[in-house]
């Protein structure tokens, strides 16, 4: 086994940790919190990538022309179409900015994530905080269908490319910086812009919630809601305002997580399961721990993709997750850095 | 009688009431009427019906007593089914082999996960149960080791060359049908009165018998001491242990009991139709038991039947609604109109009918708060009581 | 569309039928005992309509091809009561179809789920055999699911006509008597494959596969690995994924490295399309290896997938069953019909499911009979043309159709939404028929029930 195949093991494990931190992080944010159990967390995500196909779509929205010249399957003069963009700035500006639909979606996905994530919040979270975590459970089961269903409804069952910009198109050379051979160790550009984006929002909110008072009064809720309350602060508005940045949070990372792999209705469902294996591994109501966790269990889950490790323990890429998720609770009772008494009974 | 208290006599005697005329009751519609689409009353279904009741109440014996919400249990109704298609292919087509080896197959499973993931608590316990069910998951669909005896992703079938060291070989060329001393568990016969046809199944008497004696059973339990100590552990798991009682050997004996009623449920299921399917063990079908069981009423004894009931019935009857059904129902409607109509009920049905679940989830838990039968119970409470201040 | 016509185009009811026949016999006041084996066969249609269970993926990831396979079932019984242009049935070297259903019984059907799971599936094609009374089943997206239903069909005693399914287990180690297969399998992708590639990429090729953690990603695997090593190549690795990967990377990535020149993925629906996604980023598409061109081949091919996949499947090599830009007359016929209807040409999952239908009916009237038996038999051995793969064989040893495969390849220059592939070769049949034996399994005897 070369240096190369791990340290590039190592990228991967950062880039898989990276979705996986990203989702948890507004979960805890939700589970932390507000102390709901949120089923439809993985259909945030969903949502967020989609906001991309969307905004794709709404570029590409095209005047169609019929060319007689040419002819389709039925052998009825082609339908050309040809993207408004186009037809307003030029073909070569047009098909940039039809290029760079994934970032831009960024922008796109804000405004929408948190207003779903506010709605979501005022109009069906808030009369669950005191019920039973099985209603929440069923409720945001349901709601998540729900959302799944209605993505299928317009967009279909399969999934949909959505590539990044052709500037982030090849890979970056790592090897070279570090003494190693050209190629040896080339890792996509996509991946290592996907990977610093999580950082940057990671940090951003953890700076939110620790140098501003909206952040402190929050972390003081999460502690002890009643006492906050009884100080006189209106802790359910900013509660629906964390709401809001968890639905955020999980959108960016399914916005920009469209290019790595194309966008599909029931992503949510594939990434929710172990989403809340991340959270509750990385120790419930804590924020970091679920980043921890979230990179250690992707770094481990590259790991065991190794073929050299698959000869040695067969079947391990199938179950290394969940083993390791046993072995950290067994050894832990908490996770890895969790808090007495969140949602222990 | 039977030990039950005349309300749970009455209760259990209700229950049987409902399973022996569940072939006429699910079949209200005339066969020739549009509505017919909506009779449930054929033997899958309504074996499906007991069988999901069977694992549901097994499982609220755990979550609704203990308050323990295993996310786990799809384990032991795979492990059962395994153990039941073995049971037929090695040893006899008969199926109580099958039915009593899935149920203690399931039950030494689920005592070894429940021993390790009874050390954590809350949400560290579920997601313990989860991992296990996940790994016995992956485990039978892809680890090369244990698909040499679940089948792997394709799943475990009987075969006309299984060795079958108790029957008789086949002679007919054709794999023997689970069967109970010579009954086979597809025989049916067909009633018919007027325009009603109602169907009566071998099988779904068989589970119907199983059901209500695990039905019975829960009931027993759920009255005993040692019901009560459950109870105690789920209102105050603290002051249990401050009063010196350890309350784990009643956790895990709740949990071993509600795994055997997975497998016993998923042995049934290999008696009604031989095969094992793998995804039994994903964590959708751990989920859709939690589902069902909050859905009907979690703690309450009948809940997790309708529960199962409500949705077994939305998969397998909505799921099959159609376009062109559609277009028939609404066929005496003007053209634009029936066009209508059909546009605004079609996506709710057919390839939509996990619209109407998701749906019907959210509303049943935000206007039933306790799920359908919690939910009523209060509801009626709550007018009742009205009317008698009135009074 | 006038309404007029939209109704008649409707299939009647299995209730209305009924309704007539217990009027008739029981006049509908006498209670009536039947025992469900008083009957010939299984679900013997005695009115004047016959039922046919069309069991499709509707929900999950692969619903989108089960629509696709719902819209050529709803086509296919159109023409076979009559409506529409006919399709095929004017190009089918069979002229037993008379555009009057099945033996003068009009055509009905029912759909349901499969949900791409063996035990949803069972469930749904048992409810159309118990409930609705269906004769047929056909349908299904995985070789998981065929195999599980055509063992229940093959248990209840109803003819089981699959749908997409690729694994050689479905009329190999799995095979039944009650069950057909018109879709091709791994074992012929593997022939059909090899000598394209090594024509095209050389004979000095080191492969590294990527295989999907069950069974058609074995068969698969193997079939392409056997064939391609005969012609010369070396196999660097073959790497099991777990079918419910999503990422990929962590398996991609140390292919380049590994001494291979060539990446085959074993890979299916979102597998494939996230694999070969992983491995464009990747830049193995561009990349050197051995002093060649780093190639990429993808066994099994479907629109949907190259839908999915985008940019990304250019220049790639895979097989298909079918393809609608094929110049036979039966293709031409298909496609004209299926795309006046629906608009967009179809894909092979809705072409296979067509042909089995009309394969079905065309069976019943030559044996003269609905009995699963009968029917059974006048597909065993039924040399056919004119359904769009040339001349056809259904074997009668394990119900496999034998015919041409194509060798596609992702194209460069699509003209529309549609034009995703093109077709490299059309692999005669000879090249890819096998020993009947070779997969063991065996038919057993028919079952009517």
């Amino acid at each position: 086994m070369e240096l190369s195949a791990l340290l590039l093991q190592v990228l991967n494990g950062l880039d898989k940790g990276s979705a996986y931190a990203l989702i948890a992080l507004g979960l805890t944010l939700i589970f932390g919190t507000l102390g709901v159990v949120n089923f439809a967390h993985g259909a945030l995500f969903m949502i967020g990538a989609f906001c991309s196909v969307t905004l794709q779509r709404l570029l590409s929205t095209s005047v169609i022309t019929l060319d007689e010249t040419k002819l389709d399957f039925l052998g009825n003069p082609a339908k050309i179409s040809t993207p408004y963009v186009n037809t307003w700035f030029g073909p070569d500006i047009g098909n940039a900015i039809i290029d760079w639909s994934v970032p831009l979606a960024i922008l796109f996905a804000i405004p929408i994530m948190l207003l779903i994530g506010f709605v979501m919040e005022r109009g069906l979270i808030k009369h669950f905080y005191k019920r039973p975590h099985a209603d929440q459970i069923l409720v945001t089961f349901g709601l998540a269908i729900v959302l799944q269903e209605a993505v299928k409804y317009f967009f279909g069952a399969n999934q949909i490319p959505a590539p990044a910009p052709d500037m982030f198109v090849g890979s970056f050379d790592f090897g070279v910086y570090i003494g190693m051979n050209p190629g040896k160790l080339m890792y996509p550009y996509w991946r290592i812009v996907y990977f610093l984006f999580a950082l940057v929002i990671i940090l951003a909110v953890f700076s939110f919630l620790q140098f501003t008072t909206f952040g402190m009064v929050v972390r003081a809720g999460m502690a002890d809601r009643e006492t906050v309350g009884l100080l006189g602060i209106n802790i359910d508005k900013r509660f629906t305002i964390m709401f809001g940045i968890a639905a955020a949070v999980a959108g960016l990372a399914g916005v920009m997580y469209t290019p790595i792999n194309p966008p599909s209705y029931t992503m949510g469902m594939d990434f929710l399961v172990i989403s809340f294996v991340v959270v509750v591994v990385g120790g419930m109501g804590s924020l970091p721990g679920a980043v921890l966790a979230g990179f250690l269990l992707g770094i481990l889950e590259s790991f065991a993709s190794i073929r050299q490790v698959i000869d040695v323990l067969p079947g391990i890429n199938n179950l290394v997750i969940y083993l390791a998720a046993i072995m950290i609770l067994l050894a832990r009772p908490r996770g890895l850095l969790g808090r007495k008494g969140v949602m222990e009974n | 009688m039977f030990g039950l208290s005349r309300g749970d006599l009455l209760l259990w005697l209700f229950v049987l009431l409902l399973v022996l005329a569940a072939p006429i009751l699910l079949n209200p519609f005339p066969e020739s009427s549009a509505l017919a689409q909506f009779n449930g009353g054929y033997p899958d279904l309504m074996q499906r019906f007991l069988i999901f009741g069977i694992f549901a109440i097994g499982f609220n014996i755990l979550f609704g007593l203990t308050g323990y919400l295993s996310f786990g249990h799809a384990a032991f109704l795979g492990a059962g089914s395994y153990a039941a298609v073995w049971m037929l292919k090695l040893l006899t087509i008969n199926v109580i082999p099958a039915i009593i080896v899935s149920t203690l197959v399931a039950g030494i499973l689920s005592l070894i996960i429940g021993y390790i993931s009874l050390r954590r608590s809350g949400i560290y316990f579920s997601i313990l149960t989860l991992a296990f069910a996940q790994m016995s998951f992956a485990a039978a669909a892809s680890v090369g080791f244990v698909t040499q005896f679940t089948g792997g992703e394709t799943g475990l079938q009987t075969a006309l060359n299984d060795p079958r060291i108790l029957d008789t070989a086949s002679t007919t060329g054709n794999i023997p049908a689970p069967s109970l001393f010579g009954l086979e568990m597809r025989d049916s016969f067909q009633w018919s009165v007027g325009d009603w046809l109602w169907t009566f199944n071998a099988g779904y008497y068989v589970c119907g018998f199983v059901m209500m004696v695990a039905f019975y059973i829960a009931i027993r339990i759920t009255r005993s001491p040692f019901g009560m100590m459950l109870k105690a552990v789920k209102s105050n798991n603290e002051r249990l242990s401050y009063t010196g009682i350890n309350p784990k050997p009643y956790t895990l004996a709740a949990f071993v009991i509600s795994g055997m009623y997975a497998g016993l449920a998923g042995g049934l299921m290999v008696a009604m139709d031989p095969l094992a399917g793998v995804e039994r063990m994903q964590w959708t079908a751990s989920g859709e038991v939690v589902l069902m069981t909050i859905l009907g009423g979690v703690g309450t004894l009948i809940g997790p039947i309708f529960g199962a009931g409500l949705i077994k019935y939305f998969e397998n009857i909505f799921s099959k609604i159609n376009e062109s059904l559609l277009h028939q129902w609404f066929a005496f409607l003007p053209d634009g109109v029936e066009d209508f109509f059909v546009a605004v009920i079609y996506p709710f049905v057919g390839k939509g009918w996990h619209l109407t679940l998701g749906l019907s989830f959210m509303l049943v838990v935000i206007f039933l708060p306790g799920g359908m039968v919690g939910g009523l119970t209060s509801l009626y409470r709550r007018i009742f009581k009205k009317s008698k201040q009135a009074n | 569309m006038s309404s007029e016509k939209k109704r008649s185009q409707l299939p009647l009811t299995r209730r209305s039928v009924l309704k007539a026949g217990a009027a008739g016999i029981a006049a509908g006041t006498a209670p009536m005992i039947i025992s469900t084996k008083a009957h010939a066969y299984l679900n013997e249609p005695k009115g004047s309509s016959v039922t046919l269970g069309f069991n499709v993926p509707q929900s999950g990831p692969y619903a989108d091809e089960g629509a696709d396979e719902l819209r050529a079932y709803e086509l296919a019984v159109e023409h076979l009561n009559g409506g529409g242009d006919g399709g095929m049935m004017g190009t089918f070297s069979s002229d037993a179809l008379q555009g009057n259903g099945i033996l003068g019984k009009k055509v009905e059907y029912v759909t349901g789920d499969t949900q791409t799971k063996p035990d949803a599936a069972r469930a749904s094609a048992r409810s159309m055999i118990e409930k609705d009374g269906a004769i047929m089943i056909t349908g299904g997206s995985s070789s998981g699911v065929a195999v599980a239903v055509q063992g229940l069909c093959q248990e209840a005693g109803v003819i089981f006509m699959a749908g997409l399914t690729h694994s050689n287990d479905t009329t190999g180690k799995d095979k039944k008597a009650n069950g057909f297969r018109h879709f091709f399998n791994s074992y012929m992708s593997g022939a059909a494959l090899a000598p394209i590639l090594a024509a095209n990429y050389g004979e000095d090729r080191v492969a590294y596969h990527l295989t999907a953690d069950y069974n058609w990603g074995y068969t698969t695997e193997e079939a392409v690995r056997t064939s391609t090593e005969a012609l010369g190549w070396k196999t660097a690795a073959a790497v099991k994924t777990p079918l419910a990967q999503t990422d990929f990377s962590s398996y991609i990535a140390p292919v380049q490295a590994s001494g291979a020149d060539v990446l085959i993925l074993n890979h299916y629906g979102a597998n494939m399309v996230n694999s070969l996604t992983s491995a464009v980023q990747f830049g193995l598409r561009n990349a050197q290896s051995n002093g060649k061109n780093f190639e990429i081949v993808v066994p099994l091919y479907s629109r949907l997938m190259a839908k999915g996949a985008g940019e990304n499947v250019k220049g790639i090599f895979g097989s298909t069953n079918w393809h609608w830009s094929l110049e036979d007359e039966g293709s031409k016929a298909f496609v004209k019909s299926f795309g006046t209807k629906y608009g967009f040409p179809p894909s092979q999952a809705a072409h296979t499911c067509y042909v089995q239908t009309l394969l079905y009916a065309d069976a019943c009237e030559r044996a003269g009979t609905h009995d699963p038996c009968g029917v059974g038999e006048a597909l065993e051995g039924f040399e056919f043309d004119g359904l769009g793969n040339g001349p056809t064989l259904y074997r009668a040893e394990d119900h496999q159709c034998f015919k041409d495969v194509l060798v596609v390849k992702g194209k460069e220059n699509p003209e529309n939404e549609f034009d995703l592939l093109e077709i490299v070769e059309v692999t005669p049949v000879s090249q890819v028929t096998y020993d009947a034996s070779i997969f063991g399994g065996e038919l057993g005897t028919c079952n009517a029930g």
